[in-house]
């Protein structure tokens, strides 16, 4: 009887283990945050082009994360991106007059949104359009008017 | 000629009759399996045999995988000043390839040889004929509680080898290599999902667990009763189940994450 009962304490200690190594995969090491919290709201902006920008790419003002991308449509009428963002709910105090745009981190990093603050007295609710907006960079078309100056230039 | 012929068709249907024999068994033993809730003891015990026993081995090669993987990964990435993103890719390869893979493997040599050789020797000295004079179903009391030990034992194995794989990497990466802590943890999580990564993961570690024990019991319960027939038998379960993993693996990634990648 006395070895099935330290047997049995292992076994509920391998359990208890497995269980925990699970709970730190999904906690510490998953975005599992980002699923729990529904409260917060979702403003969405028009742009010409988002570049790389994906779903739940990160939504940043001066650097801080403070949402994420929740959904990207193409509007047929504008021939513009509309990307919907979910703003966390303690962050309710942009400017109306927030302009967004399409940044990336670092040289190959990835793409996300930053949120650039107004004056404005009144803020963001849920459902509003940020009107000013900056397109991605695509580093083509960079490139393509670079050279296009360059023998524009050497023409003269 | 065709000597050589008739010798190639018996080689195939023999194997074929082998094949249709194991999913006969493994049938017959999950018809059985709801039983066992009335009997836990059973599992309970085989769950300390096949998952506990297998722990320190797992744990050690969990740590060092994920301690060689943040080392190698670190020189590479630094090259191109990405080494803030060593976190993500280290917890990626841990949770989606390597926790699942290498646990079942190692598994696989440490559980599935144990299972095969136990069940083998217990065919061979006639302990299972003799079950069977007393009216006791060997599959329900002797395979069942080991197929359902190694069902529940294998995921949480591979999550505790993915667990401390990542640990092992921070320690590493922040320890030796100057990464900053926060940046391997927060773009972790920025990059890893819960559904997509982490659960299939899982999946795979169940699927993985399945395998492998249905291989061993299957291999010790066909094995020729002799002692001979008995380690041809834990020697085709290692062999076997490591390429059923393997081959599995490919299929399940291809399936998960292969339209997005």
């Amino acid at each position: 009887m006395r070895r099935t009962k330290t047997l049995e304490i292992w076994v509920g200690l391998f359990v208890a283990m497995g269980f925990a190594a699970l709970l730190m995969l999904a906690m510490r090491v998953s975005n599992i945050t980002s699923y729990i919290d529904n409260e917060g709201y979702e403003i969405s902006a028009a742009f010409e082009n988002i570049g790389g920008l994906t779903v739940r790419a990160p939504v940043r003002v001066a650097g801080v994360r403070i949402g994420r991308v929740s959904d990207i449509r193409f509007d047929e009428d504008t021939f513009q991106a509309i990307v919907t963002m979910h703003i966390e709910a303690q962050y309710d105090r942009l400017p109306l007059d927030t302009s967004a745009s399409i940044l990336t981190d670092g040289l190959l990093g990835e793409n996300y949104v930053g949120l650039e603050p107004g004056g404005e007295e009144e803020y963001l609710k849920d459902g509003d359009r940020i009107e000013i907006t900056q397109s991605a960079l695509v580093l083509e078309k960079l490139i393509g008017q670079f050279l296009f100056s360059r023998s524009q230039g050497s023409d003269k | 000629m065709i000597d050589t012929l008739q010798q190639l068709g018996a080689w195939a249907l023999q194997r074929l009759e082998r094949l249709g024999r194991s999913h006969l068994f493994i049938l017959r033993v999950v018809v059985g399996l709801p039983e066992l809730l009335a009997r836990p003891g059973l599992v309970v015990q085989q769950i300390f045999a096949i998952g506990v026993l297998s722990l320190p081995i797992i744990l050690v090669a969990g740590l060092f995988v994920g301690m060689v993987l943040a080392l190698q990964l670190y020189n590479t990435m630094v090259n191109f000043g990405a080494e803030q993103s060593l976190g993500p890719v280290v917890a990626l390869s841990l949770v989606r390839e390597l926790g699942p893979v290498v646990t079942a493997l190692l598994f696989a040599g440490r559980a599935g040889s144990a299972l095969a050789a136990e069940i083998g020797l217990m065919k061979a000295t006639e302990q299972l004929s003799s079950m069977e004079m007393m009216a006791v179903d060997p599959l329900r009391r002797i395979i069942a509680p080991r197929l359902a030990g190694g069902i529940l034992a294998m995921p949480l194995l591979a999550a505790m080898f993915s667990a401390i794989g990542i640990s092992g990497g921070f320690v590493v990466a922040t320890g030796l290599l100057g990464v900053d802590s926060n940046a391997y943890w927060s773009q972790m999580q920025a990059n890893v999902d819960l559904f997509d990564d982490v659960i299939n993961g899982v999946i795979k570690s169940v699927v993985f667990g399945m395998v492998v024990t249905w291989i061993a019991v299957f291999e010790g319960f066909d094995a020729i009763p002799t002692s001979e027939g008995v380690a041809r038998a834990t020697t085709r379960t290692v062999v076997n189940s490591s390429l059923a993993v393997l081959g599995l693996d490919f299929i399940l990634t291809a399936l998960m994450f292969g339209d997005n990648g």
